[in-house]
């Protein structure tokens, strides 16, 4: 084979790859602002404008009342992933840096949890937060959410704090700082580079989690993004402009947050699976 | 869904930013140093993260066990221990047996391809060229996608008026448009079409991660002693690159066996429980049927499942470090 043809094969392959990746989503943002009348006729359009509308945007958020799923959303989902933040940091720090007793234990703890099937603790939960009338609240959902997100920031922080040299904390010890002082101002700024994976997963994880927010949340009041797009229906047929509008207002930001931040969520998720 | 599942057991933070110290990348006993805090303090740090995982994963699944025994229903407001009767009512069920082959069908198919594609990418993406960077992210993006998302794309994508069958139509291969998500053997395989597309992508990031701790003094070694690129993927890649390709496809195939959301909103488990998996079967039980009690049973049946895929996986992973020495 000789260098050109190798080298157009390998640029095939690469095309190829990113069409894969990226043409699915894009046919749903050109889908989301196609009339109804284009959707519904018989040969696509791969463009949608001239003749393109903002229609399915408009019945997103005035006629479908979209709006307060996204701000249930924001409200559950950062709440859990600051809350989940500090006590991942607390016990990142704790493994990694201090003489905690039975530290393997706790890992081992921390990665079997992270395997259970979220179906298997569905039903306790919700009859626990029944009794303690947490059904159908933020409050509720966002302590789920935080179970949930932990092991994978513990695991990602731990990994971070324990590559930071010990001298570091030990010149914090010498001019007086206690561990929480440290952590805060010699341990965090260091390690940012793991903080902002450990943040975005953690927030990713509970913007596109399903099952437990239908089954703990019950009315729009309090229901989120996905439970939104999972309800969404017509009336007589399936709203399908509507249904991509609203896809692409709850994606697009995820997008942008993913392309920014790149290299520092694939370091956060490869950290140590790679050499385990 | 898949949020769990990223968690990684690790040894290295994978921080190249950082500046590494002479213990840094040590076990975690050496990374700690005594004397610092009293163990106490060192104790009191990991209580709340102790006290969220007990509450919120612990207490629930030792909690699910329990009821696995009892006949527990909302309905019929019962609430006794029946020992072994759900169980036994498991056997017979066979909707859920059907639940049970079509999960461990999908998890097979998915990991396998997601695994043998996310390594031809990731082959592709080891090599530097320009653009890298975007391509990178852009693989990123059907992962960050939430899987109602995708779900609703696929849906759309695979309709009868959508752009698969156009396609299809066009190219004459087939006379009129396919109901796939409407048949019993097209519903499944093109769920599994929209959860290989979802996590190839990053299954090759893992692996491209995996491939970069290679030293590239190898691959010359190799080149030097005339070894062919061929000989230099079987003999030196990928045996190399095996540990974190079959962590990477435990942890792939545990996310797929507890497959909610796609089923779920794509076919709602249809038709004709064609797309039925454990999980969705088992909320129908616990949220529809209110059958607690017997919907335990069944996610307990589910956990034990998962056990043994992880243990089948731990078993090769172990015996290749083994060899490794």
């Amino acid at each position: 084979m000789n260098g050109g043809v190798r080298r157009l094969s390998f640029l095939i392959m690469i095309v190829a790859i990113v069409v894969w990746s990226l043409f699915p989503f894009l046919w749903q943002v050109i889908t989301s602002f196609e009339p109804d009348a284009d959707l519904a006729g018989s040969a696509p359009k791969w463009l949608p404008f001239p003749g393109g509308t903002l229609q399915h945007y408009r019945n997103v958020f005035v006629a479908k009342d979209f709006g307060p799923y996204i701000v249930n959303s924001v409200i559950v989902d950062v709440t859990a992933t600051v809350v989940a933040l500090v006590f991942a940091a607390l016990a990142a720090y704790s493994i990694a840096r201090l003489s905690l007793p039975g530290k393997g234990a706790v890992l081992g703890l921390v990665l079997v949890v992270s395997m259970f099937p979220q179906i298997s603790i569905v039903t306790p939960l919700y009859q626990i937060m029944q009794r303690l009338h947490l059904l159908d609240t933020y409050q509720g959902l966002s302590g789920v959410y935080i179970g949930l997100t932990l092991p994978l920031m513990v695991y990602i922080l731990w990994g971070h704090f324990r590559a930071i040299p010990v001298e570091i904390d030990e010149a914090a010890k010498i001019d007086g700082a206690g561990p929480l002082r440290s952590l805060w101002s010699v341990i965090i700024p260091v390690a940012l580079p793991g903080v902002v994976p450990a943040v975005l997963l953690g927030f990713i994880a509970s913007w596109n989690e399903l099952m437990l927010a239908l089954s703990f949340t019950t009315s729009p009041a309090h229901q989120t993004v996905p439970v939104g797009i999972a309800n969404f229906t017509g009336l007589y047929n399936i709203p399908w402009g509507d249904m991509a509008a609203a896809s692409v207002v709850v994606t697009v930001p995820l997008v942008v947050l993913v392309l920014i931040f790149q290299r520092r969520i694939v370091e956060g998720v490869t950290a140590g699976a790679v050499k385990a | 869904m898949t949020t769990t599942a990223k968690t990684r057991p690790g040894r290295s933070g994978g921080t190249e930013s950082l500046p590494r110290g002479g213990r840094g990348d040590g076990s975690p006993r050496t990374g700690g140093h005594r004397g610092v805090a009293p163990r106490g303090k060192a104790l009191l740090l990991v209580v709340p993260m102790l006290a969220s995982l007990l509450a919120v994963s612990l207490y629930p699944v030792l909690r699910t066990i329990w009821l696995a025994f009892r006949n527990t229903s909302l309905e019929i407001q019962g609430d006794q221990f029946t020992g072994l009767a759900n169980a036994r009512h498991l056997a017979h069920d066979t909707i859920f047996a059907k639940a049970w082959r079509q999960t461990i069908e999908f998890t097979a198919v998915t990991t396998l391809a997601e695994t043998l594609l996310g390594l031809a990418i990731a082959l592709a993406l080891a090599r530097t060229f320009r653009g890298r960077g975007f391509v990178r992210a852009a693989v990123l993006v059907p992962w960050a996608i939430p899987t109602v998302v995708t779900s609703r794309m696929f849906s759309w994508l695979f309709d009868q008026n959508g752009l698969v069958n156009y396609v299809l139509v066009k190219l004459h291969l087939v006379s009129h448009a396919v109901n796939f998500l409407g048949s019993t053997s097209l519903a499944l395989p093109t769920l599994m079409l929209a959860d290989i597309w979802k996590t190839t992508p990053f299954m090759a990031l893992l692996l491209l991660a995996g491939l970069q701790t290679i030293s590239p003094t190898l691959a010359e070694a190799a080149r030097i002693d005339g070894a062919s690129a061929w000989r230099y993927f079987w003999r030196v890649r990928l045996p190399l690159l095996m540990p974190s390709l079959l962590v990477a496809a435990l942890l792939r195939a545990l996310d797929a066996f507890r497959v909610f959301d796609l089923p779920y909103v794509v076919t709602g488990g249809g038709p004709a429980s064609s797309t039925e998996t454990m999980s969705t079967y088992t909320y129908k039980t616990m949220f529809s049927g209110l059958e607690l009690g017997y919907g335990s049973a069944m996610a307990t049946a589910m956990f034990i499942t998962e056990a043994i895929i992880a243990g089948v996986f731990a078993l090769f992973i172990v015996r290749r470090l083994r060899q490794e020495g």
